[in-house]
């Protein structure tokens, strides 16, 4: 061993990374090709998906993924918001501080299985009898339980990068503000939060990623409708919940090729997010002369 | 910590790996497919451990993907209630067998308050799934249950979301009976349905149903019984109500066979039959020497294979399937018989 | 706004004060409350199913009560296994190599494509890693699960491990390059130990992010009734049990979800307050 062999060695390790990365995008498309070829862009906005006569519009599951991925975010910011204010701007004790810390990284680390087993068992029912209320199809799967499921699993992530936003805030600002008698809501409002609001709109973005790429517990509560969904209790299916349930079956070659072309517009959607939260990530702690 | 500690428990860790995979054998097979036989061949392939000690692993994905499993290679057998078409035999890139193994039934099944048997037609089931009729009280399920109190309820109907040889049998009578169905949605594994909900597996359709008061699903009988949830029955084409059982199951499947057993169950003209039975098989390629598959491996799955449609057979009543009649087994027997490492038939 | 900060009433200003303290604590304690009721349904849900056979016994046929899962836990511990000797390695190598040229264009190139591979939805993984890995071996495997579950953790570990790097200070290459040591040795013998703890830190959450996952199991590790220790075929893991029982209609299977779940919970659980006692020294 010596230092040029060493290098080769690293090199050859960042390759690798970069040759997955590339393999993925390669594979996905060659993959993809038959069903591209024979819809063309029409597999975008196509609203058939139908096996038997094999024509594949993705356009349902588009929506579906859209429709969900919006519903959670419009729960889970005000209490994503709410709760990283909190912890960010009100808990003065440490142990107060660390308890709130541990509960938001263990509902973090709960696997998505469990978050559909419990939306299976709890959420389902729930909205079951919601439906009825309001005189919709009872199914109690559907739209509305994967997005409230959804929004539960994306809020520890936000609420954290929201308070690590808000905990970047310089504390002499702060400190000046409390020091001209402006009162803690008026600092929060006033000067924390403008300061932090592109880190917190990355973060949002961020947890938007994840909800447009989440399976397993979309799936599990979706209903796994290949219709496009017109309403809060309408079945649906996601980009990620429709590969779930149908790759490993696939009929036909163009069948096949559609499952593909899906999982290949699903990784540029989040590819997406996840660039433009980035971005956002990098302009706001930029914003501080780092 | 020491970087040698680290590298050193690496080693040790890799050595582990290693040295478990060499040691354990491959006494396994492993299938997947139809989930409409699953409750039988995890019966029989549990038996048959306690029996022979090879663990014979089947995974329920469905039909569809079975015959996909098969064809990529990755499974030594797939499990399908919908047989291989002659078009679609290009897709193999070896000739193909089916072993018929059990005989069962797609039934009807719900949920709704009090549990009431119901009496249902081909033409009102298709009207259903062709979301025609909305109401558990509509008049024509009334008119079919004039004794049953039916309530104003939604009815929602559930469906599989994977490609399913139940989907096929199921779409098959439908088709047979309402031509509307045969040409709105048409005969398949998978169907773009006109309304309802999905759920995975005839096991998630039947959970769907056990879990949500107003839903009608269609699972092999097994399922049902072993839930205890209502089973409608059917009026077959020579106009008896029939309830699906072991009877009317075997009844349905009395007829001849062709020697290749691909035969659709489905609108039975025999009159105690029920009329959405269905045969399931498993599919092998022929000639078993193929990819690095061992003549061990060959010949235990030709093994399980016979002693599926004999010995085996006495597994599957106790779960309501009907057992292969005789002249199934004797066309079985063959095409068990057919199947060939190097050239060479492995059951003599 | 700036008007009502600095001239306000401060009656109303504290009235508003107190006012937005409630609008953002009443939220704050439904998001406290959830976790505790999802938390207490696990546990509580969870601690039916648990008895020696759950742990001990392989799954039964379908639709007869007992048996347990055996096969899942060991079958998790498999896929783990695997995946945590492939992706140390490179996760190591590569955050050395982001170490050693910092800031350089390929760097940031290389940190690229690990921030989007984070982003990479795990089911994808499971459908390339299907037609990459599943295929060509012609089988299902644990094997096949493992690689799965590596490119899943690896982008995380990297990222760790790189932070860890950066931490140790560069006066001690700089005094170990000073005394001759050739510089990969130096790298190898002194700043690696020194981010020793923070490397553990990194395979301990690869872990624990990977042990949940389902989406890239279906189409890989694939499952198994019995118990298997073959890596070269398909084994059964926590979360596949978990998403295969909650869907049946099967009672006793519905009580082996939440079993499976609480054990994987607090699999989770435990790896994660490990690290987190670790990094609080």
């Amino acid at each position: 061993m010596n230092d040029r062999r060493f290098n080769a060695l690293l090199g050859f390790a960042a390759l690798v990374i970069v040759f997955i990365f590339a393999g993925f995008l390669f594979t996905l498309v060659v993959q993809s090709l038959p069903a591209v070829k024979q819809e063309g862009a029409a597999f975008l906005y196509g609203s058939e998906w139908n096996p038997v006569t094999t024509r594949f519009g993705a356009l349902p599951f588009i929506i579906g993924t859209v429709m969900t991925s919006a519903i959670a975010l419009i729960i889970a910011i005000p209490l994503s918001l709410s709760a990283g204010i909190v912890m960010g701007e009100y808990v003065n004790s440490s142990w107060v501080r660390s308890v709130l810390n541990t509960l938001i990284n263990v509902l973090a680390s709960i696997p998505s299985v469990v978050f559909g087993l419990w939306g299976i068992e709890v959420v389902i029912p729930l909205v079951r009898n919601l439906a009825m209320l309001v005189g919709a199809p009872p199914y109690g799967a559907g739209i509305l339980s994967a997005s409230l499921v959804l929004a539960i699993m994306i809020i520890p992530y936000m609420s954290s990068m929201t308070r690590e936003a808000l905990m970047n805030v310089p504390a002499g600002l702060r400190e000046g503000a409390f020091a001209l008698g402006l009162t803690k809501q008026e600092v929060v409002t006033g000067i924390a939060l403008p300061f932090a609001k592109k880190s917190i709109f990355a973060g949002i973005l961020l947890s938007l990623g994840r909800a447009l790429g989440e399976t397993m517990a979309v799936t599990m509560l979706i209903g796994n409708a290949t219709r496009i969904p017109t309403s809060l209790f309408s079945l649906g299916n996601t980009l990620a919940s429709v590969i779930a349930s149908q790759f490993n079956e696939a009929a036909s070659d163009v069948h096949r090729a559609a499952m593909m072309a899906l999982a290949l517009i699903l990784l540029i959607i989040t590819m997406i997010a996840g660039w433009f939260g980035r971005t956002m990530m990098s302009k706001g702690t930029g914003a501080y002369g780092k | 910590m020491k970087r040698g500690s680290v590298s050193k428990n690496l080693v040790l860790l890799a050595l582990f790996v290693v040295g478990l995979a060499s040691v354990v054998g491959a006494q396994t097979l492993l299938g997947s497919g139809a989930t409409f036989p699953a409750p039988a061949y995890t019966k029989m392939f549990d038996e048959y451990y306690k029996l022979t000690g090879i663990k014979v692993n089947y995974q329920g994905i469905g039909s569809s993907g079975g015959l996909k499993n098969i064809q990529d290679r990755v499974v030594d057998f797939g499990g399908s209630d919908s047989f291989i078409k002659d078009a679609d035999f290009s897709k193999y890139t070896a000739p193909v067998v089916h072993i018929p193994t059990v005989i069962g039934a797609v039934v009807v099944t719900y949920n709704l308050p009090g549990n009431p048997k119901l009496r249902l037609t081909g033409d009102v089931v298709a009207d259903i799934y062709l979301g025609k009729i909305t109401k558990w009280n509509d008049k024509a399920i009334a008119a079919l249950n004039p004794d049953v109190k039916l309530p104003n309820l939604a009815i929602m109907p559930v469906y599989r979301s994977d490609g399913s040889g139940t989907t096929f049998n199921f779409t098959a009578y439908l088709s047979a009976v309402s031509d509307e169905w045969k040409s709105k949605v048409g005969n398949a594994n998978s169907v773009s349905w006109p309304t309802g909900q999905g759920a995975a597996q005839n096991a998630g359709v039947a959970g769907v149903v056990k879990q949500t008061q107003g839903t009608v699903g269609y699972v092999e009988l097994a399922y049902a019984n072993q839930n205890s949830m209502a089973v409608a029955a059917i009026k077959n084409s020579s106009g008896m109500w029939v309830d699906p059982s072991l009877d009317s199951i075997s009844a349905a499947a009395a007829g001849a066979f062709p020697a290749d057993t691909r035969i659709l169950l489905v609108n039975t003209d025999a009159k105690e039959g029920y009329p959405i039975s269905a045969l399931t098989w498993i599919i092998v390629y022929r000639e078993q020497n193929y990819g690095n598959r061992s003549r061990e491996q060959a010949e235990q799955l030709a093994k399980l294979l016979w002693w599926m449609i004999h010995d085996g057979q006495k597994y599957v009543t106790a779960l309501d399937y009907a057992t292969l009649p005789p002249p199934a087994v004797k066309a079985a027997e063959a095409i068990v018989k057919s199947i060939t490492y190097n050239g060479q038939a492995l059951i003599k | 706004m700036e008007n009502n900060v600095f001239t306000g009433q401060y009656k109303s200003r504290k009235r508003k004060d107190i006012f937005f303290k409630v609008l953002v604590l009443i939220p704050s304690g439904i998001v406290v409350a959830l976790l505790v009721l999802i938390m207490a349904q696990v546990v509580v849900n969870g601690a039916k199913a648990l008895n020696l056979d759950f742990f001990f016994q392989q799954q039964k046929p379908f639709g007869e009560v007992g048996g347990g899962i055996v096969q899942a836990i060991v079958g998790t511990f498999m896929v783990l296994a695997i995946a945590i000797v492939i992706a140390l390695p490179f996760a190591l190598l590569s955050s050395l190599y982001l170490y050693e040229h910092n800031g350089s264009r390929r760097a940031n190139g290389l940190l690229n494509v690990v921030n989007t591979l984070q982003g990479i939805p795990s089911i994808v993984i499971g459908v390339v890693i299907y037609s990459w890995v599943v295929v060509p071996q012609k089988t299902f495997s644990a094997f096949a699960g493992g690689i799965a579950l590596s490119i899943l953790m690896l982008p995380l570990m990297i990222s760790m491990i790189k932070e860890s790097l950066d931490m140790v200070p560069p006066s001690y290459l700089e005094a170990a390059l000073a005394l001759g040591v050739p510089r990969w040795r130096a790298i190898v013998e002194i700043i690696l130990p020194a981010a020793a703890s923070g490397i553990l830190e990194a395979t301990g959450l690869g872990i624990a992010r990977a042990a949940g996952e389902t989406a890239p199991l279906i189409f890989t590790a694939f499952g198994n009734p019995f118990l298997s220790l073959n890596f070269k075929g398909p084994v059964s893991a926590l979360p596949l049990v978990i998403y295969e029982y909650i869907k049946s209609p099967y009672d006793d299977w519905h009580r082996k979800a939440w079993g499976a779940a609480l054990l994987l919970v607090l699999f989770v659980l435990a790896l994660n307050l490990f690290i987190g006692s670790r990094k609080k020294r």
